[in-house]
């Protein structure tokens, strides 16, 4: 519910230029063994990869150089420019703030830093929530960078999310367009009558701006539901017929968590010795 | 009597937002007739073309098809009424859903049951018809307005249902499309029922038609007749194209 | 409140999430019985539209801003279970696509924006029903007091959970005041702009207000 300031119309939603689906914006199209894995494949890895990383205590500290090394790694593998993966990831700013404070205003034993006095669990704390948070993002911002909407869908459709939340994800996708083109066509009538939101005076505007855009959207996504009645759609979308990953796929996709474990594993070991 | 293909009966829809928009509708349609529903902007064609196969459901009044009554709490006879009315409707974008141009068309006649070869064979036919083959793994919102009005077209074909009903079909195509979707329609045996402003192509295409106006039916002949009533024309705003002339 | 990953331990949010898997179940069964087929498309709109007002953001001081929650919305549109699950799908997009709250997160996330946030808001609009008086102008007030609560008390989930399992390095207290206090303002534009959008589709499309013509309508009246 904390996002740093930004202007409230400008968004991935709403830079949305006809022609280009959600979440298709966000791919950046390369020929790399990381674009070519099946989408469930990639959020498995990516889950279990998380997973791994959150679990490790943040002393690990040479556990986090290597899976650090392991994003990057990912990250040239898929040939995604640093410079874009950087924006995309500044959604976590937030977060980052807090964890700067930590060891400012942290309470506890304090130590000396550069001459500063700094909470020592603040530090560790603020530390853990960085780097962790850091590599959850880079891996999600690498997901969407690499695999279209479309994809991410069928992905969780064969990692069995309940088919009512399939759907649900399903229609979402295909209305976001239908939503987006409204605000962009609302948002070229606001503009060319000069408004800019400011405080607490454009409450008001925004909420007759919301439930504007969600009488068109509703109404949009209305005709385009009557249309699907009209065609006999009873609840299920077809299946489009796709093919299942091979060992070799989970073998390459997994190779990211594997790594990972192993490298807690064995600093578990070297750190209890 | 045999039964009429599409029979409405002092049909009357009001919106939710309280907007009367069919007063009194009556109409009668052979099977196998082709006819033209004409009338000024917000006279209420479209939304009778929603009572056609059960989207809308009229205050008062009936709809029937094949002798079957539309009744929206008969799931089953509905679905067979949606699978029998095919409507293309007034905005391409409302109709077209799926990813893809293909998985579009395939849509329809997945949802009755085709499936496989079938299903492939089906989908290939309606877009070879509105030369829409090629373009079959694009999405349809990449398409340019007047291809996605022929897909939209390919999605109701694929589902050879025996009444279609096309809500402004040839607007925004360019000549050359709206006559070769016009040759596309003379050439289906089935009942038509078409929406249009085009006088034109509905003197080209239809024996008969009907004017809408304020939510009532205020003409019904032949088309030929229809657009010789200067009279009839102007009081519902409705022109023929400059230097045409009905003989 | 999108929580990232790493800001709250693996255990509590592996809790966190075995429970956001019942809530969610529940809803899932739920919306099945209220809706069937129509669950899903009426469920992804109001996905969609939670989706574009939580871009709407309003400055709340120290340059951040707070951006809507859209569940107290969501619950008066189109009822608790289908609301559950609009919030839910959210936030697995937002995560999967759009890096906003962690994915080992998830759970954390969808107990407190889904299921305190909607749940909350169902109690205490149900509660508001049963006092006002039968007309429009009570749907108003209850949707706007139903935001304006459920917003501080989803906060209230992330208090308990960092409390739990996040760091000490913060005293639950101070904690718990920067939350509250930040989520109360935001609550406030929450409510307004709930209360307003409700009150602008009450005057024109008053058959899509759940909150208003319960049990839930369909967007056709198939
Ligand atoms: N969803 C709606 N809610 C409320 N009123 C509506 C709705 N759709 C149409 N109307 C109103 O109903 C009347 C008939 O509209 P309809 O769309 O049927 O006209 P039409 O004959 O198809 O017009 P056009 O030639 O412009 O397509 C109009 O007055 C219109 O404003
Ligand atoms: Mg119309």
């Amino acid at each position: 519910m904390i996002r740093p300031n930004e202007d409230p119309l400008k968004h991935p939603i709403s830079d949305h230029h006809h022609g280009h689906d959600f979440g298709e914006r966000l791919v950046l199209h390369r020929h790399s063994i990381v674009h070519h894995l099946e989408p469930q494949v990639k959020i498995l890895a990516m889950f279990l990869f998380i997973i791994v990383c959150v679990a490790t205590p943040i002393h690990f500290w040479q556990a986090f150089v290597v899976y650090g090394l392991l994003v990057l790694g990912t990250i040239l593998i898929a040939q995604l420019p640093l410079n874009v993966v950087a924006r995309r990831s500044l959604i976590e700013l937030p977060f980052v703030f807090f964890a700067i404070m930590m060891p400012i205003f942290g309470s506890g034993e304090r130590v000396e830093v550069l001459g500063v006095s700094l909470s020592r669990l603040g530090i560790e704390s603020g530390a853990s929530i960085l780097v962790k948070g850091t590599f959850g993002v880079l891996c999600a911002v690498c997901l969407s960078a690499t695999t279209p909407a479309r994809e991410i869908l069928r992905g969780l459709e064969r990692l069995r999310l309940p088919n009512l939340l399939v759907q649900i994800v399903s229609f979402m996708i295909r209305y976001v367009n239908v939503v987006s083109d409204e605000m962009a066509r609302m948002k070229i009538a606001r503009l060319s009558r000069g408004f800019e939101a400011q405080g607490v005076r454009s409450w008001r505007f925004l909420a007759n701006v919301a439930g504007a855009l969600f009488i068109r959207s509703y109404e949009r996504g209305e005709r385009v539901y009557l249309a699907m009645l009209s065609r006999g759609y009873s609840g299920k979308l077809p299946d489009t017929g796709h093919g299942s990953a091979g060992i070799r796929q989970w073998a390459q996709g997994l190779l990211l968590p594997v790594l990972a474990l192993l490298v807690l594993a064995m600093t578990n070991i070297w750190m209890s010795r | 009597m045999s039964e009429a293909a599409l029979l409405v009966e002092s049909l009357a829809y009001e919106y939710p937002d309280g907007n009367l928009a069919l007063h009194d509708v009556s109409l009668r349609i052979e099977r196998g007739e082709r006819v033209a529903l004409l009338g000024p902007n917000g006279s209420g064609k479209t939304t009778l073309v929603k009572h056609l196969n059960g989207i809308l459901a009229g205050n008062s009044g009936s709809v029937s098809v094949d002798g079957v009554r539309v009744d929206l709490q008969n799931k089953d006879s509905l679905r067979r009424i949606r699978s029998s009315v095919g409507v293309v409707f007034q905005d391409p974008d409302d109709q077209l859903f799926m990813p893809t141009v293909r998985e579009d068309v395939a849509f329809g006649p997945f949802n009755m049951g085709a499936r496989g070869e079938e299903l492939d064979l089906v989908v290939k036919d309606a877009l070879e018809r509105v030369g829409m083959w090629e373009l079959r793994d694009r999405p349809p919102h990449h398409l340019s307005f007047g291809q996605r009005r022929r897909v939209a077209v390919a999605t109701v074909l694929s589902m050879s249902p025996k009444i279609l009903v096309l809500d402004e079909p040839s607007s925004n195509l360019d000549p050359a499309s709206r006559r070769e979707l016009a040759d596309i329609l003379r050439g289906l045996d089935i009942t038509l029922l078409m929406v249009t402003h085009d006088l034109p192509y509905a003197l080209e295409l239809c024996e008969r038609s009907l004017v809408l106006a304020g939510g009532h039916v205020v003409a019904d002949s032949r088309t030929r007749e229809i657009l010789r009533d200067t009279d009839l024309l102007s009081r519902h705003r409705l022109e023929l194209p400059l230097g045409f002339r009905v003989d | 409140m999108h929580i990232p990953d790493g800001f709250i331990d693996a255990p509590t949010s592996a809790i966190f999430g075995a429970a956001s898997v019942a809530g969610v179940a529940v809803s899932l069964r739920g919306a099945r019985k209220q809706l069937d087929e129509r669950a899903a498309p009426l469920a992804g709109l109001v996905a969609v539209f939670i989706f574009a007002v939580q871009m709407i953001n309003f400055p709340v001081g120290a340059g951040t801003s707070g951006h809507l929650m859209g569940g107290a919305l969501a619950m008066v549109l189109v009822g608790p279970h289908a609301a559950v699950l609009a919030v839910t799908v959210v936030l697995i997009v937002q995560a999967l696509m759009f890096a906003d709250g962690g994915l080992s997160a998830l759970g954390l996330n969808v107990f407190n924006l889904a299921l305190v946030g909607v749940w909350s808001a169902y109690v205490l609009y149900g509660l508001l029903r049963l006092i006002l008086p039968k007309v429009r102008s009570s749907v108003v007030v209850g949707s706007f007091v139903a935001a304006l609560v459920s917003v501080p008390v989803a906060a209230v989930g992330f208090v308990g959970q960092y409390a739990i399992g996040g760091s000490e390095v913060f005293g639950l207290g101070a904690v718990f005041s920067a939350m509250f206090g930040t989520h109360v303002l935001i609550g406030i534009g929450e409510a307004f702009i709930t209360a307003l959008t409700v009150s602008s589709l009450l005057s024109s499309r008053q058959d899509l207000v759940f909150g208003w013509k319960a049990p839930l309508r369909s967007p056709v009246e198939v």
